[in-house]
Protein backbone atom coordinates (compact mmCIF):
# COMPACT_ATOMS: atom_id res chain seq x y z
CA UNK A 1 0.00 0.00 0.00
CA UNK A 2 1.14 3.57 -0.85
CA UNK A 3 1.79 5.94 1.73
CA UNK A 4 0.70 9.58 2.44
CA UNK A 5 -0.54 11.12 -1.03
CA UNK A 6 -0.37 14.47 -1.89
CA UNK A 7 -3.33 15.25 -4.33
CA UNK A 8 -3.21 19.53 -5.53
CA UNK A 9 -6.06 20.74 -6.56
CA UNK A 10 -7.03 22.91 -8.89
CA UNK A 11 -8.50 26.82 -8.87
CA UNK A 12 -11.97 27.90 -9.09
CA UNK A 13 -10.60 30.43 -11.53
CA UNK A 14 -13.28 33.22 -12.72
CA UNK A 15 -14.75 33.90 -16.20
CA UNK A 16 -17.31 30.83 -17.05
CA UNK A 17 -20.88 31.90 -17.88
CA UNK A 18 -24.04 31.34 -14.71
CA UNK A 19 -25.99 28.25 -15.57
CA UNK A 20 -28.87 30.23 -15.27
CA UNK A 21 -28.77 33.12 -18.30
CA UNK A 22 -32.38 33.68 -19.00
CA UNK A 23 -31.50 35.52 -21.88
CA UNK A 24 -30.97 31.87 -23.43
CA UNK A 25 -34.00 30.40 -23.49
CA UNK A 26 -32.58 26.40 -22.84
CA UNK A 27 -31.20 26.98 -20.22
CA UNK A 28 -34.66 27.64 -17.98
CA UNK A 29 -35.48 23.99 -17.59
CA UNK A 30 -32.10 22.91 -17.52
CA UNK A 31 -29.93 25.06 -15.41
CA UNK A 32 -29.77 23.48 -11.87
CA UNK A 33 -32.09 25.58 -9.76
CA UNK A 34 -30.16 24.62 -6.20
CA UNK A 35 -26.64 25.69 -5.38
CA UNK A 36 -24.12 23.73 -6.25
CA UNK A 37 -22.15 21.70 -3.92
CA UNK A 38 -18.60 22.74 -3.45
CA UNK A 39 -16.46 20.00 -3.79
CA UNK A 40 -13.18 19.05 -2.66
CA UNK A 41 -10.56 17.61 -5.23
CA UNK A 42 -9.78 14.01 -4.63
CA UNK A 43 -7.50 11.66 -6.23
CA UNK A 44 -10.92 11.27 -8.37
CA UNK A 45 -10.91 15.23 -9.66
CA UNK A 46 -7.17 15.52 -10.12
CA UNK A 47 -6.56 12.14 -12.58
CA UNK A 48 -8.26 12.22 -16.32
CA UNK A 49 -7.79 10.08 -19.33
CA UNK A 50 -5.38 9.81 -21.66
CA UNK A 51 -5.59 8.89 -25.01
CA UNK A 52 -3.22 7.49 -27.13
CA UNK A 53 -1.95 8.39 -30.62
CA UNK A 54 -4.00 4.86 -31.35
CA UNK A 55 -7.38 6.78 -31.14
CA UNK A 56 -6.47 9.93 -33.66
CA UNK A 57 -4.69 9.95 -37.17
CA UNK A 58 -2.60 12.52 -38.63
CA UNK A 59 -5.21 12.67 -41.29
CA UNK A 60 -8.43 13.76 -38.47
CA UNK A 61 -6.68 17.18 -38.53
CA UNK A 62 -8.17 18.43 -41.82
CA UNK A 63 -11.44 18.63 -42.07
CA UNK A 64 -10.97 19.61 -46.04
CA UNK A 65 -9.69 16.54 -46.83
CA UNK A 66 -12.15 14.29 -48.34
CA UNK A 67 -11.95 11.56 -50.65
CA UNK A 68 -14.71 13.12 -52.81
CA UNK A 69 -13.81 16.66 -53.49
CA UNK A 70 -12.69 19.37 -51.47
CA UNK A 71 -15.55 21.61 -49.30
CA UNK A 72 -16.49 25.08 -50.42
CA UNK A 73 -15.73 28.12 -48.43
CA UNK A 74 -12.95 30.31 -47.11
CA UNK A 75 -9.79 27.64 -46.02
CA UNK A 76 -8.49 28.54 -42.65
CA UNK A 77 -5.77 27.12 -40.67
CA UNK A 78 -6.92 27.21 -36.91
CA UNK A 79 -3.54 26.90 -34.43
CA UNK A 80 -2.44 27.41 -31.06
CA UNK A 81 -1.61 25.99 -27.37
CA UNK A 82 -3.88 23.83 -24.74
CA UNK A 83 -1.81 25.93 -21.57
CA UNK A 84 -3.22 26.06 -17.96
CA UNK A 85 -3.75 29.42 -16.33
CA UNK A 86 0.12 29.56 -15.41
CA UNK A 87 1.23 29.24 -19.10
CA UNK A 88 2.20 25.86 -18.75
CA UNK A 89 1.87 23.67 -21.94
CA UNK A 90 -0.97 20.69 -21.85
CA UNK A 91 0.86 17.65 -23.59
CA UNK A 92 -0.61 14.49 -25.67
CA UNK A 93 -4.18 16.05 -24.56
CA UNK A 94 -7.21 15.22 -26.96
CA UNK A 95 -8.77 18.28 -28.85
CA UNK A 96 -12.01 17.56 -30.78
CA UNK A 97 -13.85 20.35 -32.39
CA UNK A 98 -17.18 20.57 -34.80
CA UNK A 99 -18.97 22.86 -36.48
CA UNK A 100 -21.03 24.13 -39.59
CA UNK A 101 -20.00 24.56 -42.90
CA UNK A 102 -19.24 27.60 -44.96
CA UNK A 103 -23.08 28.06 -45.19
CA UNK A 104 -23.93 28.13 -41.71
CA UNK A 105 -25.33 24.26 -41.91
CA UNK A 106 -23.87 21.29 -39.72
CA UNK A 107 -24.42 18.12 -40.93
CA UNK A 108 -26.76 17.03 -38.53
CA UNK A 109 -30.21 15.52 -38.67
CA UNK A 110 -31.69 18.03 -36.74
CA UNK A 111 -30.03 21.40 -37.83
CA UNK A 112 -33.34 22.88 -39.82
CA UNK A 113 -31.62 25.95 -41.18
CA UNK A 114 -32.66 26.22 -44.68
CA UNK A 115 -29.05 26.61 -46.31
CA UNK A 116 -26.97 24.04 -48.35
CA UNK A 117 -25.44 21.03 -47.06
CA UNK A 118 -21.80 20.27 -48.17
CA UNK A 119 -21.32 16.82 -49.25
CA UNK A 120 -17.95 17.02 -48.52
CA UNK A 121 -17.42 18.85 -45.42
CA UNK A 122 -18.87 16.75 -42.00
CA UNK A 123 -17.09 19.50 -39.92
CA UNK A 124 -15.80 17.28 -37.88
CA UNK A 125 -11.56 17.18 -35.95
CA UNK A 126 -9.49 16.10 -33.74
CA UNK A 127 -6.03 16.26 -32.75
CA UNK A 128 -3.64 15.38 -29.78
CA UNK A 129 -1.41 18.54 -28.65
CA UNK A 130 2.22 18.12 -29.14
CA UNK A 131 4.98 18.03 -26.47
CA UNK A 132 4.57 22.02 -26.11
CA UNK A 133 0.53 22.15 -25.80
CA UNK A 134 0.48 22.79 -29.85
CA UNK A 135 -2.62 21.82 -31.70
CA UNK A 136 -3.63 22.87 -35.30
CA UNK A 137 -6.05 22.35 -37.78
CA UNK A 138 -7.47 23.01 -41.42
CA UNK A 139 -10.72 23.76 -41.91
CA UNK A 140 -12.67 26.07 -43.61
CA UNK A 141 -14.37 29.52 -41.87
CA UNK A 142 -17.81 28.65 -40.67
CA UNK A 143 -20.66 30.46 -41.66
CA UNK A 144 -23.46 32.03 -39.03
CA UNK A 145 -26.54 30.76 -38.92
CA UNK A 146 -30.09 31.68 -37.56
CA UNK A 147 -31.47 30.01 -34.25
CA UNK A 148 -35.02 30.67 -32.33
CA UNK A 149 -33.94 31.88 -29.27
CA UNK A 150 -35.16 35.05 -29.89
CA UNK A 151 -36.46 37.40 -33.02
CA UNK A 152 -34.03 37.47 -35.83
CA UNK A 153 -31.63 35.32 -33.36
CA UNK A 154 -28.57 34.79 -34.97
CA UNK A 155 -25.04 32.87 -33.66
CA UNK A 156 -21.99 34.41 -34.58
CA UNK A 157 -19.72 32.03 -36.63
CA UNK A 158 -17.79 29.62 -34.09
CA UNK A 159 -16.20 26.45 -34.02
CA UNK A 160 -16.46 24.18 -30.70
CA UNK A 161 -13.43 23.26 -28.93
CA UNK A 162 -13.42 20.22 -26.65
CA UNK A 163 -10.20 19.87 -24.28
CA UNK A 164 -9.40 17.21 -21.62
CA UNK A 165 -6.38 18.21 -20.11
CA UNK A 166 -4.73 16.42 -17.29
CA UNK A 167 -7.68 16.58 -14.68
CA UNK A 168 -10.84 15.56 -15.10
CA UNK A 169 -11.72 18.71 -13.33
CA UNK A 170 -9.55 20.53 -16.11
CA UNK A 171 -12.51 19.33 -18.63
CA UNK A 172 -13.04 21.90 -21.09
CA UNK A 173 -15.91 22.48 -23.48
CA UNK A 174 -16.34 26.06 -25.06
CA UNK A 175 -16.36 28.18 -28.57
CA UNK A 176 -13.70 29.98 -30.55
CA UNK A 177 -15.14 33.03 -32.24
CA UNK A 178 -13.47 35.33 -35.18
CA UNK A 179 -12.64 38.67 -34.51
CA UNK A 180 -14.73 41.80 -35.39
CA UNK A 181 -18.27 39.62 -35.72
CA UNK A 182 -20.94 42.22 -35.95
CA UNK A 183 -22.97 39.52 -34.18
CA UNK A 184 -21.32 39.58 -31.11
CA UNK A 185 -23.96 42.06 -29.33
CA UNK A 186 -27.11 40.34 -30.08
CA UNK A 187 -25.95 36.72 -28.75
CA UNK A 188 -27.03 35.39 -25.58
CA UNK A 189 -24.27 32.52 -25.47
CA UNK A 190 -20.93 34.45 -25.57
CA UNK A 191 -22.66 37.35 -24.00
CA UNK A 192 -23.08 34.91 -20.84
CA UNK A 193 -19.83 36.02 -19.99
CA UNK A 194 -20.47 38.82 -18.49
CA UNK A 195 -16.63 39.43 -17.95
CA UNK A 196 -15.33 41.28 -20.75
CA UNK A 197 -11.47 40.02 -20.42
CA UNK A 198 -13.27 36.48 -20.20
CA UNK A 199 -14.85 37.13 -23.23
CA UNK A 200 -11.75 38.48 -25.34
CA UNK A 201 -10.73 34.83 -24.01
CA UNK A 202 -13.35 32.94 -26.49
CA UNK A 203 -11.93 35.12 -29.74
CA UNK A 204 -9.16 34.14 -31.79
CA UNK A 205 -6.94 36.58 -33.42
CA UNK A 206 -5.75 37.18 -37.49
CA UNK A 207 -2.66 35.10 -37.76
CA UNK A 208 -0.63 36.70 -40.84
CA UNK A 209 2.31 34.68 -40.19
CA UNK A 210 1.03 31.45 -40.15
CA UNK A 211 -1.22 32.31 -43.57
CA UNK A 212 -0.11 30.09 -46.78
CA UNK A 213 0.41 32.15 -49.36
CA UNK A 214 -2.01 31.23 -52.16
CA UNK A 215 -3.51 28.43 -50.20
CA UNK A 216 -4.79 29.53 -46.61
CA UNK A 217 -5.50 32.54 -44.13
CA UNK A 218 -5.10 31.79 -40.48
CA UNK A 219 -6.21 32.55 -37.08
CA UNK A 220 -4.70 31.52 -33.57
CA UNK A 221 -6.47 30.45 -30.62
CA UNK A 222 -4.97 29.72 -27.24
CA UNK A 223 -7.10 27.47 -24.76
CA UNK A 224 -6.23 28.37 -21.07
CA UNK A 225 -7.26 25.81 -18.61
CA UNK A 226 -7.48 26.07 -14.51
CA UNK A 227 -4.07 26.24 -12.99
CA UNK A 228 -2.97 24.12 -10.11
CA UNK A 229 -3.87 25.27 -6.74
CA UNK A 230 -0.65 26.21 -4.68
CA UNK A 231 -1.80 24.52 -1.22
CA UNK A 232 -1.64 21.40 -1.89
CA UNK A 233 -3.46 19.16 0.74
CA UNK A 234 -3.05 15.27 1.88
CA UNK A 235 -4.87 12.20 1.05
CA UNK A 236 -3.54 9.07 2.78
CA UNK A 237 -5.00 5.10 3.38
CA UNK A 238 -5.14 4.54 6.92
CA UNK A 239 -2.81 1.85 7.29
CA UNK A 240 0.19 4.04 6.38
CA UNK A 241 -0.11 7.68 7.35
CA UNK A 242 0.18 7.61 10.93
CA UNK B 1 -0.47 36.97 -13.04
CA UNK B 2 -1.88 34.21 -14.64
CA UNK B 3 -3.61 34.29 -17.91
CA UNK B 4 -7.34 34.56 -18.24
CA UNK B 5 -9.09 31.10 -18.45
CA UNK B 6 -10.84 30.65 -21.78
CA UNK B 7 -14.32 30.41 -20.79
CA UNK B 8 -17.13 27.34 -21.19
CA UNK B 9 -19.55 27.70 -23.89
CA UNK B 10 -22.74 24.99 -24.08
CA UNK B 11 -21.94 22.32 -26.27
CA UNK B 12 -25.17 22.85 -28.39
CA UNK B 13 -27.73 20.36 -29.80
CA UNK B 14 -25.59 19.47 -32.34
CA UNK B 15 -22.09 17.99 -30.07
CA UNK B 16 -22.44 14.08 -31.63
CA UNK B 17 -21.05 15.60 -35.17
CA UNK B 18 -17.72 15.92 -33.13
CA UNK B 19 -17.50 13.81 -30.19
CA UNK B 20 -19.42 10.62 -30.45
CA UNK B 21 -17.06 7.29 -30.27
CA UNK B 22 -18.39 4.43 -31.43
CA UNK B 23 -16.64 2.96 -28.69
CA UNK B 24 -17.48 5.61 -26.02
CA UNK B 25 -19.66 3.47 -23.78
CA UNK B 26 -17.71 0.53 -23.96
CA UNK B 27 -15.74 1.91 -20.73
CA UNK B 28 -15.13 -2.65 -21.15
CA UNK B 29 -15.85 -5.27 -23.13
CA UNK B 30 -19.40 -6.81 -22.22
CA UNK B 31 -16.93 -10.03 -22.50
CA UNK B 32 -15.41 -8.91 -18.78
CA UNK B 33 -16.62 -11.21 -16.68
CA UNK B 34 -17.03 -8.16 -13.76
CA UNK B 35 -19.00 -6.05 -16.57
CA UNK B 36 -21.94 -4.12 -15.49
CA UNK B 37 -24.35 -1.95 -17.23
CA UNK B 38 -24.72 1.32 -16.05
CA UNK B 39 -27.74 3.13 -16.96
CA UNK B 40 -29.93 6.41 -16.41
CA UNK B 41 -32.51 9.22 -17.87
CA UNK B 42 -31.76 12.54 -17.81
CA UNK B 43 -34.97 14.86 -16.58
CA UNK B 44 -35.64 18.49 -16.91
CA UNK B 45 -37.61 21.12 -14.33
CA UNK B 46 -40.66 20.60 -17.25
CA UNK B 47 -40.68 17.17 -16.79
CA UNK B 48 -39.61 16.21 -19.92
CA UNK B 49 -36.46 14.07 -21.04
CA UNK B 50 -33.19 15.60 -21.97
CA UNK B 51 -32.43 13.69 -25.45
CA UNK B 52 -29.89 15.99 -26.47
CA UNK B 53 -27.36 15.43 -23.81
CA UNK B 54 -23.87 13.74 -23.43
CA UNK B 55 -22.43 12.23 -19.97
CA UNK B 56 -19.12 11.12 -19.76
CA UNK B 57 -17.54 9.60 -16.71
CA UNK B 58 -14.33 9.10 -14.76
CA UNK B 59 -13.81 6.06 -12.53
CA UNK B 60 -10.70 4.07 -10.59
CA UNK B 61 -10.63 0.73 -11.26
CA UNK B 62 -12.23 -2.20 -9.16
CA UNK B 63 -8.76 -1.38 -7.09
CA UNK B 64 -9.58 1.85 -6.66
CA UNK B 65 -6.49 2.63 -9.50
CA UNK B 66 -6.78 5.38 -11.73
CA UNK B 67 -5.45 4.67 -15.61
CA UNK B 68 -3.60 8.60 -15.08
CA UNK B 69 -0.31 10.05 -14.92
CA UNK B 70 -1.48 12.30 -12.41
CA UNK B 71 -2.11 9.60 -9.56
CA UNK B 72 0.56 9.63 -7.26
CA UNK B 73 0.60 6.10 -6.70
CA UNK B 74 1.84 5.61 -10.27
CA UNK B 75 -0.67 5.00 -13.29
CA UNK B 76 -3.28 1.73 -13.11
CA UNK B 77 -1.69 -1.50 -14.67
CA UNK B 78 -4.86 -2.92 -15.59
CA UNK B 79 -5.07 -1.26 -18.95
CA UNK B 80 -8.73 0.31 -17.33
CA UNK B 81 -9.76 3.10 -19.62
CA UNK B 82 -11.95 4.41 -16.87
CA UNK B 83 -13.60 6.94 -19.10
CA UNK B 84 -16.99 6.34 -20.89
CA UNK B 85 -19.17 8.53 -22.61
CA UNK B 86 -22.39 8.36 -24.39
CA UNK B 87 -25.11 10.12 -25.76
CA UNK B 88 -29.18 10.24 -24.20
CA UNK B 89 -31.20 8.86 -27.00
CA UNK B 90 -34.60 9.72 -27.84
CA UNK B 91 -35.89 8.36 -24.32
CA UNK B 92 -33.12 10.60 -22.61
CA UNK B 93 -31.66 7.78 -21.89
CA UNK B 94 -28.14 6.45 -21.76
CA UNK B 95 -25.71 3.44 -20.88
CA UNK B 96 -22.02 2.34 -20.36
CA UNK B 97 -20.16 -0.52 -19.56
CA UNK B 98 -17.93 -0.63 -17.01
CA UNK B 99 -16.70 -2.51 -13.73
CA UNK B 100 -17.80 -0.95 -10.22
CA UNK B 101 -14.58 1.03 -9.32
CA UNK B 102 -12.74 0.14 -6.07
CA UNK B 103 -12.57 2.54 -2.71
CA UNK B 104 -10.87 5.51 -3.26
CA UNK B 105 -8.33 7.37 -1.01
CA UNK B 106 -10.15 10.67 0.72
CA UNK B 107 -8.66 13.77 2.03
CA UNK B 108 -7.37 13.06 5.88
CA UNK B 109 -7.23 9.71 5.44
CA UNK B 110 -10.53 9.17 5.03
CA UNK B 111 -11.74 5.98 2.54
CA UNK B 112 -13.52 7.39 -0.69
CA UNK B 113 -16.81 4.97 -1.38
CA UNK B 114 -17.55 3.44 -5.27
CA UNK B 115 -18.15 5.91 -7.23
CA UNK B 116 -17.68 7.62 -10.32
CA UNK B 117 -17.69 11.81 -11.79
CA UNK B 118 -20.37 11.89 -13.96
CA UNK B 119 -20.57 15.08 -16.38
CA UNK B 120 -22.96 16.10 -18.36
CA UNK B 121 -22.72 18.35 -21.73
CA UNK B 122 -26.19 19.78 -23.72
CA UNK B 123 -28.09 22.46 -25.24
CA UNK B 124 -28.93 25.15 -22.10
CA UNK B 125 -25.63 24.24 -20.14
CA UNK B 126 -23.55 26.89 -20.59
CA UNK B 127 -20.90 25.09 -18.80
CA UNK B 128 -20.64 21.01 -17.54
CA UNK B 129 -22.91 19.81 -14.70
CA UNK B 130 -20.57 17.85 -12.35
CA UNK B 131 -22.19 15.16 -10.44
CA UNK B 132 -21.20 11.66 -9.01
CA UNK B 133 -22.94 8.06 -9.18
CA UNK B 134 -22.26 6.26 -6.42
CA UNK B 135 -24.06 2.43 -5.30
CA UNK B 136 -27.15 2.07 -2.82
CA UNK B 137 -25.89 -1.56 -2.13
CA UNK B 138 -22.22 0.17 -0.73
CA UNK B 139 -24.46 1.29 2.74
CA UNK B 140 -21.30 0.73 5.03
CA UNK B 141 -18.71 2.24 2.32
CA UNK B 142 -21.16 4.91 2.11
CA UNK B 143 -21.85 6.30 5.25
CA UNK B 144 -18.16 6.53 5.80
CA UNK B 145 -17.18 8.49 2.22
CA UNK B 146 -16.22 12.18 2.84
CA UNK B 147 -18.05 13.42 -0.06
CA UNK B 148 -21.78 11.94 1.17
CA UNK B 149 -21.38 12.86 4.49
CA UNK B 150 -21.32 17.13 3.56
CA UNK B 151 -25.27 15.94 1.93
CA UNK B 152 -28.28 16.10 3.71
CA UNK B 153 -30.07 13.10 3.80
CA UNK B 154 -32.85 13.71 1.52
CA UNK B 155 -30.27 14.82 -0.95
CA UNK B 156 -27.74 11.84 -0.87
CA UNK B 157 -30.26 9.35 -2.10
CA UNK B 158 -29.64 11.53 -5.75
CA UNK B 159 -26.57 10.27 -5.92
CA UNK B 160 -27.38 6.15 -5.03
CA UNK B 161 -27.93 3.70 -8.40
CA UNK B 162 -29.97 1.57 -7.14
CA UNK B 163 -28.81 -2.67 -8.20
CA UNK B 164 -30.92 -3.32 -11.48
CA UNK B 165 -30.75 -6.70 -13.25
CA UNK B 166 -27.63 -6.68 -15.29
CA UNK B 167 -26.26 -3.66 -13.23
CA UNK B 168 -27.09 0.01 -11.91
CA UNK B 169 -29.74 2.61 -12.76
CA UNK B 170 -29.75 6.07 -11.84
CA UNK B 171 -31.94 9.11 -13.35
CA UNK B 172 -30.73 11.95 -13.34
CA UNK B 173 -33.22 15.22 -12.44
CA UNK B 174 -31.54 18.49 -13.59
CA UNK B 175 -34.50 21.00 -11.41
CA UNK B 176 -36.95 20.38 -8.78
CA UNK B 177 -37.52 18.88 -5.44
CA UNK B 178 -35.90 15.61 -5.82
CA UNK B 179 -33.16 17.44 -8.36
CA UNK B 180 -29.82 15.57 -8.17
CA UNK B 181 -26.56 16.93 -6.28
CA UNK B 182 -24.82 19.39 -8.81
CA UNK B 183 -21.07 20.07 -7.16
CA UNK B 184 -18.83 22.80 -7.98
CA UNK B 185 -15.31 20.66 -8.83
Amino acid sequence: MTGTLIVPGYRREAGDPALATPGYGSTNHRAPDRPLVVLPHTLTEVTGPAFGEGRVKAADADLTRRPAGEPLGERIIVHGRVVDSDGRGVPATLVEVWQANAAGRYAHDSDRHDAPLDPNFTGAGRCLTDAEGRYRFTTIRPGAYPWRNHPNAWRPAHIHFSVFGRAFVQRLITQMYFPGDPLFGQDPIFNAVRDERARQAMISSFDLDETVPEWALAFHFDIVLRGRDAVAFESGDDEDDH
Amino acid sequence: MARQITPSQTAGPFLHIGLLWPDGPTVVTGDDPAAIMLTGCIVDGAGDVVADALVETWQADADGRFASAEDPRGPATSGFRGWGRCATDADGRWRIVTVKPGPVPGPGGTTQAPHLDCTIHARGLLRQLFTRIYFADEAQANAADPVLAELPDERRATLLASSVDGGYDLDIKLQGDRATVFFDA
